[in-house]
């Protein structure tokens, strides 16, 4: 009983993280300007970044953490570097 | 899927309601993140994902692995404590960057954004009394 729980709501944490990941990458796609689109590209990482510490829950496999964390820190890098050329014009002066 | 019949039922409890809550606020940072109007509204969307939704999975992470590995995993608290360091810089960096491009005058504005030398308002009439 107690697995089939866990089952259904991992299942609908996956079916909810990947419609999330859908529409910040609706996001991305429409803009309108460039800082959206950097802020779709975000939100994409770290619904990944949800998405895969679920998929190791669900797998029962704890080396989905460490996807997780270079996920995050590719965002991190990412996101800074995107708005740094946004605001300046180019990353390093 | 084997390690999921050994958990206790009030742990699966537990860990199932933390996750719903994760992945239905992610959901909904998005759908803000898509039906909200105007950039400076829409920035403040994904944060219910960005907190919100890594804090109950995180939590959820870490207890399931902990009972099912029979040791203490905490591992995960370097995914929460980096989510909670890099999110402010990098949104703070992104509303700053949009800023900066609205107030540039030949980009052309879509946004409403006051000007950075905002003129003193006119004090000339006096307080009425109702």
């Amino acid at each position: 009983m107690t697995a089939e729980i866990l089952r259904f709501a991992l299942g609908y944490a996956q079916i909810a993280l990947i419609l999330a990941l859908a529409l910040a990458c609706w996001r991305m796609l429409i803009g309108p300007r460039a800082q959206d689109r950097v802020l779709g590209l975000d939100t994409m990482y770290i619904n990944a970044m949800l998405l895969f510490l679920v998929i190791g829950m669900s797998n029962g496999n704890v080396f989905f953490f460490e996807g997780a964390l270079v996920i995050a820190v590719l965002g991190f890098v990412t996101t800074v570097c995107a708005a740094k050329f946004l605001m300046r014009g180019e990353v390093i002066e | 899927m084997m390690h999921l019949e050994q958990l206790p039922p009030w742990a699966a409890i537990i860990i199932a309601l933390f996750v719903v809550i994760g992945a239905t606020l992610t959901l909904l940072g998005g759908v803000g993140l898509v039906r909200l109007k105007s950039f400076y509204q829409r920035l403040h969307a994904p944060t219910l994902g960005y907190s919100y939704g890594t804090l109950p999975i995180i939590l959820a992470s870490m207890l399931m692995f902990s009972l099912t590995e029979q040791r203490l995993v905490v591992h995960e608290l370097m995914i929460g404590m980096f989510i909670l360091i890099t999110t402010p810089i990098t949104l703070l960096m992104l509303g700053r960057a949009a800023l900066r491009r609205d107030r540039d005058r030949k980009l052309g504005h879509d946004e409403i954004v006051p000007p950075r030398n905002r003129p003193e308002p006119p004090t000339e009439e006096p307080a009425k009394d109702a």
